[in-house]
């Protein structure tokens, strides 16, 4: 079955979710990039793998979020991504622990 | 457990199971996937805005509580949502009934208590006050 013959345009509805969980990640990279600049170096070195987590699941999830042909569904892509989210979340525990120090 | 996250990163594994889906389920599934992601991510980027944009509550440290409670539960908003996904997957490919599941009700007590509790800290600064 093709796209255009999808009533629900379900792959397209997928991308864009796609899109908007991308959306979401660089606002939050955003976020934990701000907390790490204060000018010290260990936030500095949190603040850039939280900018290299986001770059890995920007191209893990490309191919997801781009094209127009039939999707692709399931596969690493969803794990790797939920874990690149706990990543984050730890990464922004340092982030808010190491100033209390 | 670890047979459990094994096997989320195997899509083979996931495929040996019962019939090929419809692909609209599937992407369906994964689509209510995404969006618990972002529930957890909102959650992990709450946590870093309250961090740096709240300012100093009455008890110590109190604002850097609400922000590695915010993280931890984003984080595992995420890991229970790729849970979620695998088992909602399985049983489309099994025909079985989808996984019920209290998570979404324990998570919207557990922020609406972090609510109460701040609105409390709030009024107890506001009263503190001259």
């Amino acid at each position: 079955m093709t796209a255009g013959r999808d009533p629900g345009l379900q792959p397209e509805r997928t991308r864009l979710a796609w899109r908007r969980t991308a959306l979401t990640l660089t606002v939050v990279t955003a976020l934990a990039v701000r907390l790490g600049s204060t000018g010290d170096p260990t936030g500095a070195l949190i603040a850039g793998a939280t900018v290299l987590v986001w770059g890995a699941v920007l191209v893990l999830c490309w191919p997801r979020a781009t094209g127009t042909g039939p999707a692709r569904t399931g596969g690493r892509t969803l794990p790797l991504v939920a874990l690149a989210t706990v990543g984050l979340a730890l990464l922004g525990v340092l982030l808010v622990v190491r100033r209390l120090w | 457990m670890w047979e459990a996250i094994r096997r989320w990163f195997d899509p083979a594994d996931l495929r040996s199971v019962g019939e090929p889906p419809d692909y609209r389920f599937s992407l369906a599934n994964e689509r209510t996937f995404l969006a618990w992601l972002r529930t957890g991510l909102a959650l992990v980027g709450g946590g870093l805005a309250a961090a740096q944009f709240l300012p100093p509550l009455p008890l110590t440290h109190l604002r850097e509580v609400i922000a590695v409670a915010l993280l931890l539960l984003g984080g595992a908003v995420a890991v229970r949502a790729v849970d979620h996904w695998a088992r909602t997957e399985r049983a489309i490919r099994l025909g079985q009934e989808l996984p019920a599941s209290r998570f979404p009700a324990i998570l919207a007590l557990a922020v609406g208590a972090g609510a109460v509790l701040l609105v409390v800290a709030v009024l107890v600064r506001a009263v503190g006050e001259p």
